[in-house]
C-alpha cells in the first residue's frame, strides 16, 4: 500500500520528466557553446519576450495608431495622417477654457483629472497615514481591523462602483436611512459637486487599504530605542510624529505618495459605473474620454483615442521617473 | 509496473484526451442575442428545436447586455472577428459592411420567400445601393409612450387624447406627479433615437438634399430645449440624461415600473418586460407618441438577426438564419415575446393571437401598430440612413451637456455639427 502514492506521483511527474529529458541536452549544448553568460540570456529570454508582445509591441501599435485616422480596427483600413490627432487635441484658444479648445471633451477631462489627482491623492495620503498610525499602536483586535482595511482593495472595482452606486443614488441606502431620520433625501450622484466628491471618496475608501499597508511597513522598520530615548526625554508626542515618525517614514510617503498618482491618472472603472461620468462631464476622467472615442461611442475615433493615451502616458512616465528618482534618494540616504 | 510503464500510460491517457476532445464533429455557431424582455429564453427554447432537428450543427447562445451589442460588438467586427450571427439594433446600418450576404447560401425559393417578405427592410441593414440579404428583423419598433393609469385615476387627472401634443402631456403628469408625491413627471430613455421622433414632430430635418447631414436646425433645438427646461425645473427626471457622459445609452424603465414617474416615453420593445416586471401592480397603457407642430410621429426601428461575414461556417449560417426567418417561427417567436412582427405574410394575414394573459398588452400592441401609421417622412428615413446613429450620438452628449449647465443651446449646437462633421470626416477616411 505503501507503494501507492510513489507510483502515482511517478504517473503525475511522467510528463514533466519526459518534458525535462526533451529539453535537456539543448540546454547542455547551449551551455558549452555560449558559457555561463549566455545562459543567463537563455533564461531571461521568455519573460523578454512577453514583456515585448504585450508591452512594447502594442506602445509601439498604439503610437502608429496615433498617426492614422478612419473608424476601422485593422491598420490596413485606416489612412495616414501624421501628427494631425495630436494637433485636434492640443489646438486650444485659451487652454483654461476647454469650450475653446478643438476637443473640449478631452480639456475637460484634462482639468477634471487634475483637480481628481489633487484632492484624491492629498486625501489618499492623510487617511493611509493616519490608518497606518492607528493600525501601528497596540490596540485591541489589531489584527481584524487590518483585514477591514484591506478588504476593499480585493474587491473588483466594478464591485466596488456598483455597491456606492447603490448607496448613493435616488432610492438608495444612505437616501434610506436620511429618510428614516426625518430628513430629506438627496438626488447625490445628479449634482456635480455631490457626485465629483462622491469618485474622490469611493477611490480614497477602495485604496486606502494598499497604502495603509506600505505605510505601516514603514512604520515598522523605525527603530523602537528611538521612540524610548524620546520617551525619556520626555518628549511631546507631537514632536516625536514631526521629528522621528515623519522623517524615518519619508521614502515610504512618497513611494505612496507616487503610486497613488499614477493611479489617480489612471482612474476609470470604480467611477465608469459609479457614475457614468456624469452628472454632464463632472466626472469624465482622461481614461474614459479614452474609452469613450476609442470604444464606446457611436462617433468612435481610434486614432484620435490612441493619440489621447499617448499623452497621458507621457505624464504617466513623468510620474513614475519622479517615483524612481525619489525611491533612490531616499535609499542613498538611507546608505549614509 | 515499471517507470517506463507508467510513463506510457499517462502518455496514452493524453492521447485518449486528445481523441475524446476530436469526436464531437458538429459545426459550432455563436449567437450573439441581446433581451428587452423574455425573447432570450424564447430564442433558446427555438434553438433547441433547430438542433434537434438539425444534428450537425450546434449553437450556442451567447446572452449578452444591449450594451454589448453597441459598444464591443462593433470593435469585434471591425478587426475582423466576431460571433456567426448577432442581434443588432442601433448600429444595423453603421456595421452593415460586415454582414454576410445570405443570397448565396439561399435557394432562388427560399430567396423569394425573404424578398417577399422582409424585403422591405433590407435597406436598414446593408450598405446602401447593395442588394444583399443580410439578415431580417425579429420585431419590428416604434418609439412611443407609456402612462401609468393608476397613478393618473389617483390623482384624478384624465389621461391626455390621442391627438395631445407634448405640453398637454408633460401638463397632466406634471399634475400627476404633485399630487402623488412622485420624483418627476416624465421620464425619456438616454437616446439619440428615442428623442428623434419628437424631433420629427417638431420639424426637423437630419438629412441634407445630398444625403449628408444637415446642420442641426431650429426644429431640433426647439424640442431639445424642452427636454433642457423641463430636466431644469424637475419636470423631467434628471437620473437618465444628466447623470452620465458621453453618448452612454441609459433607459428610465425601472424608473416606471417603480412608478416614481406617471409617463415614460420609450417604446413597443418594453411591452412584454413591462407586463412581466408590472404585473397588477399598477395599470399602464400605451399611449403612441404625443403631438409637435408638424405630427405625432415615433420613430420606427427593429431589432435585425444578421450573419456576420467572418464566419467559418457560412453555410449552416444561412440553414440556421433560413429556418429561424420560417415563417411559423416568425409567427410563434412574436406570440411569445409580445413583439411586432417584420414579416410581410404574418402582417398581411393578421390575427396574430399574442400569447398573454395579461389584460393590458393587447390593446398596447394596437396602440403602437396603429401609431406606426403616425410616423413622418423623417422618422421612415432615419432606420435606412447612413449616418444617423452619427447624429444620435452627438445630440445625447451635447444636450446633456446643456442639462447639466455646462454650455447653452446655442454652443451645443455649435457642438453637435462640429461632432457630426468630424465624425462624418473620419469615418470617410
Amino acid at each position: 500500500m505503501a507503494a501507492l502514492p510513489a507510483k502515482l506521483g511517478v504517473v503525475v511527474t511522467a510528463p514533466l520528466v519526459l518534458l525535462a529529458r526533451a529539453v535537456d541536452p539543448p540546454l547542455r549544448w547551449w551551455q558549452r557553446m555560449a558559457g555561463q553568460g549566455g545562459m543567463a540570456a537563455v533564461f531571461l529570454l521568455p519573460n523578454l519576450a512577453i514583456f515585448g508582445v504585450f508591452v512594447l509591441f502594442p506602445l509601439a501599435l498604439n503610437f502608429v495608431y496615433s498617426t492614422t485616422a478612419g473608424t476601422d480596427i485593422l491598420l490596413q483600413g485606416r489612412s495616414f495622417v501624421g501628427g494631425a490627432q495630436y494637433a485636434r487635441l492640443l489646438e486650444c484658444r485659451d487652454y483654461l477654457d476647454p469650450l475653446t479648445c478643438r476637443e473640449d471633451t478631452f480639456w475637460t477631462a484634462a482639468a477634471n483629472t487634475l483637480v481628481f489627482v489633487v484632492l484624491q491623492v492629498t486625501m489618499m495620503v492623510v487617511v493611509s497615514t493616519i490608518t497606518a498610525l492607528i493600525l501601528n499602536r497596540e490596540i485591541r483586535a489589531r489584527g481584524f481591523f487590518r483585514a477591514v482595511f484591506f478588504f476593499p482593495v480585493l474587491l473588483s472595482p466594478v464591485v466596488v462602483g456598483l455597491i456606492w452606486r447603490w448607496i448613493l443614488q435616488r432610492q438608495g441606502l444612505l437616501n434610506l436611512v436620511m429618510v428614516s431620520l426625518g430628513l430629506e433625501p438627496e438626488v447625490w450622484l445628479n449634482d456635480r459637486t455631490y457626485a465629483f466628491a462622491a469618485t474622490i471618496g469611493v477611490s480614497v475608501w477602495a485604496h486606502m487599504g494598499f497604502y495603509t499597508l506600505i505605510l505601516l511597513a514603514g512604520l515598522q522598520a523605525i527603530p523602537k530605542d528611538l521612540y524610548e530615548a524620546a520617551e525619556m526625554d520626555g518628549t511631546r508626542p507631537a514632536r516625536v510624529f514631526w521629528r522621528i515618525t515623519l522623517p524615518l517614514l519619508g521614502p515610504n510617503l512618497a513611494v505612496v505618495l507616487v503610486l497613488a498618482l499614477i493611479r489617480g491618472v489612471q482612474i476609470f472603472d470604480e467611477v465608469y459605473v459609479l457614475t457614468g461620468g456624469g452628472p454632464g462631464t463632472s466626472t469624465l476622467y482622461l481614461t474614459q474620454y479614452i474609452y469613450e472615442v476609442g470604444f464606446a461611442s457611436v462617433l468612435r475615433n481610434p486614432g484620435l483615442a490612441a493619440a489621447a493615451s499617448i499623452l497621458m502616458g507621457l505624464v504617466l512616465v513623468v510620474l513614475t521617473l519622479c517615483q524612481l528618482w525619489l525611491s533612490r534618494r531616499g535609499e542613498a540616504k538611507g546608505a549614509k | 509496473m515499471t517507470e517506463t510503464k507508467l510513463t506510457c500510460v499517462a502518455a496514452m491517457a493524453l492521447a485518449g484526451l486528445g481523441t475524446a476532445a476530436s469526436a464531437q464533429d458538429a459545426t459550432e455557431l455563436r449567437m450573439m442575442w441581446y433581451s428587452d424582455g423574455i425573447e432570450g429564453e424564447i430564442m433558446a427554447d427555438l434553438l433547441e428545436r433547430f438542433e434537434a432537428e438539425h444534428p450537425g450543427i450546434d449553437v450556442v447562445l451567447d446572452n449578452v447586455a444591449y450594451q454589448v451589442t453597441q459598444e464591443q460588438l462593433p470593435i469585434q467586427l471591425a478587426s475582423g472577428q466576431g460571433p456567426d450571427i448577432a442581434r443588432v439594433a442601433s448600429n444595423l446600418k453603421s456595421d452593415s459592411e460586415h454582414w454576410l450576404d445570405l443570397r448565396p447560401y439561399l435557394s432562388d425559393e427560399e430567396t423569394a420567400y425573404w424578398e417577399e417578405n422582409f424585403g422591405a427592410r433590407f435597406d436598414w441593414m446593408r450598405p446602401d445601393g447593395s442588394d444583399a440579404i443580410p439578415g431580417f428583423l425579429t420585431q419590428l419598433t416604434l418609439t412611443g409612450g407609456f402612462a401609468n393609469a393608476t397613478l393618473f385615476e389617483q390623482a384624478g387627472v384624465e389621461l391626455p387624447g390621442p391627438d395631445a401634443t407634448w405640453d398637454d402631456w408633460i401638463e397632466a403628469s406634471r399634475a400627476v406627479a404633485e399630487d402623488q408625491g412622485l420624483p418627476a413627471a416624465f421620464a425619456i430613455d438616454r437616446s439619440g433615437h428615442r428623442i428623434s421622433g419628437p424631433n420629427a414632430s417638431f420639424g426637423a430635418d437630419y438629412i441634407a438634399e445630398d444625403g449628408s447631414p444637415a446642420p442641426v436646425d431650429a426644429a431640433t433645438l426647439e424640442f431639445a430645449g424642452r427636454l433642457v427646461s423641463w430636466a431644469e425645473d424637475g419636470t423631467m427626471l434628471p437620473d437618465t440624461w444628466v447623470s452620465a457622459a458621453g453618448t452612454t445609452y441609459r433607459d428610465a424603465r425601472e424608473s416606471f415600473v417603480n412608478a416614481q414617474v406617471p409617463f415614460w416615453y420609450s417604446g413597443s420593445w418594453q411591452v412584454a418586460f413591462l407586463s412581466e416586471s408590472i404585473g397588477d401592480a399598477f395599470d399602464w397603457v400605451a399611449v403612441g407618441s404625443p403631438c409637435g407642430p408638424e405630427g405625432c410621429s415615433g420613430l420606427a426601428g427593429g431589432a435585425g438577426l444578421v450573419a456576420v461575414k467572418y464566419t467559418d461556417h457560412p453555410e449552416e449560417v444561412a440553414t440556421l438564419m433560413d429556418w429561424l426567418a420560417g415563417e411559423e417561427i416568425v409567427r410563434e417567436f412574436s406570440k411569445r415575446t409580445l413583439f411586432l412582427p417584420a414579416h410581410a405574410g404574418i402582417v398581411e394575414a393578421g390575427g396574430l393571437d399574442f400569447a398573454s394573459e395579461d389584460p393590458l398588452v393587447p390593446p398596447a400592441l394596437d396602440r403602437f401598430v396603429e401609431a406606426s401609421g403616425e410616423t413622418l417622412p423623417l422618422a421612415d428615413a432615419l432606420p435606412a440612413w447612413e449616418w444617423a446613429g452619427i447624429y444620435y450620438g452627438a445630440l445625447v452628449a451635447r444636450i446633456s451637456q446643456v442639462m447639466a449647465d455646462e454650455i447653452s443651446m446655442e454652443q451645443a449646437r455649435e457642438l453637435m455639427d462640429r461632432d457630426i462633421a468630424d465624425a462624418v470626416e473620419n469615418a470617410s477616411q
